[in-house]
């Protein structure tokens, strides 16, 4: 009942707001709705933490053997809680921006909302695919309509580019559908015994499209210019969970289901992962615009993630799942101070900002915790998930390679430290010129916003059990698939 | 056997209806009538009334695979006279004929879905063709539709020359004109007359669904052609020849030792290639769907290609989504002042809902999930991932798609992102609502398939 209920609340809110003319009402309304599907998310992980309330499985497509078939598992309950809990936070933080046609704007979100929260439940893979493409329309049409000045040939890349990787993906799970004798379920396609070279075709098939949404070195052209003409409410839909999608699918949709093949292809990919990394940090250091920073920085951190999954171990997994986590909220801080910034100021240079922490003492002390947290510092969440990683990639009995991966990625550590310190200091410290004179502090929305952040970064850092319990059980499972400890 | 004869009558009646009115609307409700009564009939057959009984001593065989194509072609034609009858009789002064004519080719269309003979594949293929001829040229003042019908006519009268070239061969191969193999008889010393023939029914019929390299008539006569009759022949009339290609070779592919399959998979090729590539440098909108028929007929083509139950299932869905998407696309198209891509900016503003239910049909053309485009495409693949062999042919067939992608979104960018007039002629009401109703069945099947895979089998 919980997922049905998920999906619905936004889909049906996002088309009802089609209809309504007035832009408040509708990022009301839209604010109000995503509030609901957080409750619902909330209590289904509390007081409805039962097989009954998180599964729904009825009959779709009788002639493919296709189900509507969701699933709250502990990976898709942290990841549905990310969704439901960013939703309503982008909605706030950019509360003060307006958009022409914001009913529109609005409805296209939650009906982005709906497919990506149907991408992190879906159990059949005809409903996964579904889901998965539901979730790029809107995002389309939202970058296109209300992107930057560029938005048109950069969005319709992205579109190409992803709609490419999803094509691959389908005929993978075509694939697998005839394979496993005619079945769309996840749970037969996880008992499946392939010959080395069927899992090969399909792996390569599954990857890509993985690979574009991370994205992955080297198909991740499409996304700076992509961050940078959307939205900011879009960039942080798009950085914070729909790049979730991508390692999401590798952890559901490629490991368990072609182990033998990730296992082979393991080292390719991690070296990918590697490259990609120190190629994003070095390029993010030469930055000048804010949003193409916070761009590169993601590319770097989503390839510690593939890393760990492609030299996997149990500790390194269990980091994937809660960095999934810790990334979508501390780049949801980065943006969100990125758009005050932009709103303010009009500009995203680093080079015509300075000073600001004269002027914003606030939102300097806040921003500079979600730096700190991009950076992996002790006592932020993302210093347990990167460790984590760091650990299993190190410990990792699946590749010989462990060592040598950990330290590069270290090093992209320390360089991103380089760049995110530099642009705090450029931006917050210094001397203020013309344009930051008479800058003002935030307003109480992104106070509020970015608190909550901090608060949630903080008790992460802190405490992690909760999430790491969450998933203990899938990522043996995972690694229990793949034959490994 | 309803359809055949029902559909000849109607042609008749709205001959003589040309006679004693003028008066459009009597015509257009006359035509809308006629077309009602045709699809029940044919729903009536499809749940097992006949109102005719006739011996064709097994020249016809009613399946359900071609009586529910019957049902999804007159259901598709309903919606193209609901939309355009207005456009059909804005042609030229003898608006009754041309529904005459559409009746007539929607006669060949049943025969073609239902024969089991070659002879009357030929006949059924010649009263298609004959009339479209006509209509291509029925824009008399207008010098690219006569030459658009000439070429077609003369390119046309070849394929039937070769078509009939090949069903003598194969007759003379196995002394039957019948398809069925139980019927044939086998001499071995023969089989390289049947596998010629075969291959030059292959060619002729590949002329007839524009498939690569047997294409370059499409785009000049597409383009020439009233735009009305354009979404008719390049729909209804396109998907029919593709049933009774895959009638033809449900027995065929049993020829041995011969491999139809690499033959077809190069053709597919080709169709894709060409068709999608050329596709993206086109300035007008018109001739743009002119290429993504071609290329649509591409992915048409693996039902041939592969050949099996997933095939015969998917053939119908793609009959049916390309056939709702192209006759709304088209409809909208008749209604715009300037057919070029920039003709279509700024519409989202001026024509809200036309702008929104294009979109629909396009997202549709391009295979984009929730609508049933996709499951037509998906099943197509599915089909060819079944034999088991040539994943590069479905890879390449994936690009294609991406590659559509590309210029259907072209108009959809025109219409939402790009300033502009988006000048259109006035439309009524009830036409916007109908494209509605349309695009509701885009989605409706895009998400339930199986409200029409079920009739195939209950």
């Amino acid at each position: 009942m919980v997922p049905v209920l998920l999906i619905l609340i936004p889909l049906l809110t996002g088309v009802a707001l089609f209809a309504i003319r007035q832009e408040a009402t509708a990022k009301s309304i839209a604010l109000f709705s995503t509030l609901v599907s957080l409750a619902v998310m909330l209590a289904g992980i509390s007081v409805w933490n039962d097989a009954a309330h998180l599964s729904f499985n009825q009959t779709w497509i009788g002639a493919l053997n296709s189900r509507f078939h969701f699933e709250l598992d502990g990976m898709s309950q942290l990841l549905c809680l990310l969704t439901t809990f960013a939703f309503p936070l982008i909605i706030y933080s950019t509360w003060n921006n307006s958009y022409v046609d914001g009913n529109r704007f609005f409805g296209l979100m939650l009906l982005s909302q709906a497919g990506l929260l149907g991408v992190f439940m879906a159990m059949d893979a005809m409903l996964f695919y579904f889901f998965w493409e539901l979730a790029l329309i809107p995002l389309y049409f939202l970058c296109s309509r209300w992107g930057g000045e560029r938005r048109i040939q950069v969005t319709i890349k992205f579109f190409i580019y992803t709609f490419v990787g999803s094509l691959f993906m389908l005929i993978g799970l075509i694939l697998l559908y005839f394979k496993s004798g005619g079945s769309f379920a996840w749970a037969d396609y996880v008992k499946l015994t392939l010959s080395a070279r069927e899992e090969m075709t399909i792996f390569i098939l599954l990857v890509v499209a993985f690979a574009v949404k991370m994205p992955l070195f080297p198909f991740h052209t499409w996304q700076p210019d992509t961050y940078e003409q959307s939205p900011t409410a879009v960039t942080m839909i798009l950085s914070a969970i729909m790049a979730k999608m991508g390692v999401f699918g590798l952890l559901r949709w490629l490991a368990p289901v072609v182990p033998v093949a990730t296992y082979q292809w393991g080292d390719n990919f991690a070296t990918l992962a590697v490259v990609g990394m120190l190629y994003a940090s070095f390029v993010a250091i030469k930055q000048d615009d804010l949003k193409r920073l916070v761009a590169w920085s993601s590319i770097a951190h989503i390839g510690l993630m593939i890393l760990a999954l492609f030299a996997p171990s149990y500790s390194g997994i269990q980091g994937i799942m809660i960095q999934m986590f810790n990334h979508g909220i501390n780049i949801l801080g980065m943006w969100i101070v990125v758009n005050v910034i932009e709103q303010q100021f009009g500009t995203r240079k680093i080079s015509e900002l300075g000073g600001l922490a004269q002027k914003a003492p606030v939102l300097t002390i806040l921003m500079l915790i979600v730096a700190l947290a991009n950076i992996a510092m002790p006592l932020t969440n993302a210093f347990i998930g990167e460790f984590m990683m760091f650990n299993g990639i190190w410990g990792s009995t699946a590749t010989k390679f462990g060592m040598i991966y950990a330290v590069a990625g270290i090093i992209t550590i320390i360089l991103s430290a380089v760049y995110t310190l530099r642009m705090v200091q450029n931006v917050f410290y210094g001397p203020t010129n013309e344009r930051t004179a008479n800058a003002t502090d935030i307003r109480l929305n992104v106070q509020i916003a970015l608190a909550i952040l901090v608060v949630g970064i903080v008790l992460i850092g802190i405490y992690p059990k909760p999430i790491l319990s969450m998933t203990s059980e899938l990522s043996q499972q995972i690694l229990d698939r793949m034959n490994l400890k | 056997m309803n359809a055949i004869i029902l559909s000849a009558i109607l042609g008749v009646v709205l001959m003589f209806t040309g006679i004693f009115t003028t008066n459009k609307s009597t015509i257009r409700a006359v035509a809308v009538g006629g077309m009602l009564l045709l699809l029940l009939a044919n729903i009536a057959e499809l749940r097992g009334m006949q109102f005719f009984d006739i011996n064709t001593r097994g020249m016809l065989v009613f399946s359900k695979l071609g009586l529910l194509f019957n049902t999804i072609a007159f259901g598709a034609m309903l919606l193209y006279f609901l939309l355009s009858a207005r456009d059909v009789l804005e042609v030229g002064e003898n608006g009754a004929d041309y529904f005459a004519l559409i009746f007539f080719i929607l006669c060949g269309v049943s025969i073609v879905s239902s024969f089991n003979s070659l002879l009357l594949l030929f006949l059924g293929i010649e009263i298609i063709s004959i009339p479209l001829y006509i209509l291509t040229g029925s824009d008399k003042r207008n010098l690219k539709s006569n030459e658009a019908a000439l070429k077609y006519f003369l390119m046309g009268a070849f394929s039937t020359g070769i078509m009939l070239m090949g069903i003598v061969l194969m007759y003379g191969a196995r002394a039957t004109f019948s398809i069925d193999p139980t019927l044939q008889i086998t001499n071995a010393g023969r089989d390289v007359w049947y596998t010629s023939g075969l291959m030059l029914l292959f060619i002729s019929m590949a002329f007839k669904v524009s498939a690569a390299p047997f294409h370059f008539w499409t785009p000049d006569v597409y383009d020439g052609a009233p735009t009305v009759f354009t979404s008719f022949m390049a729909t209804i009339v396109k998907a029919a020849v593709f049933i009774a290609f895959v009638r033809l070779f449900e027995f065929s592919y049993s020829v041995s030792g011969y491999d139809w399959k690499l033959i077809v998979s190069v053709v597919i090729a080709a169709t894709l290639l060409i068709g999608n590539i050329t596709a993206i440098f086109q300035q007008s909108v018109k001739r743009m769907l002119a290429y993504s028929s071609i290329a649509q007929a591409g992915f048409m083509l693996f039902a041939l290609f592969s050949s099996n139950s997933l095939s015969k299932e998917g053939i119908i869905l793609y009959a049916l989504g390309y056939s709702l998407a192209t006759i709304g696309v088209f409809a909208v198209l008749i209604k715009m002042k300037d057919y070029t891509f920039e003709g279509f900016n700024g519409l989202a503003r001026t024509q809200p809902v036309l702008a929104a239910t294009t979109s629909i049909f396009l997202l549709s053309l391009a295979g984009i999930p929730l609508t049933i485009g996709f499951f037509a495409k998906y099943f197509m693949l599915a089909s060819a991932v079944k034999t088991g062999s040539y994943l590069w042919l479905v890879i390449l067939a994936i690009i294609c798609a991406a590659i559509s992608v590309y210029y259907y979104f072209r108009v959809i960018q025109a219409m939402y992102f790009k300033e502009g007039a988006g000048e259109t002629v006035e439309v009524t009401g009830v036409f916007r609502w109908l494209l509605v109703l349309v695009a509701g069945l885009i989605i409706l099947f895009g998400i339930f398939p199986n409200m029409i895979l079920n009739y195939l089998y209950f």
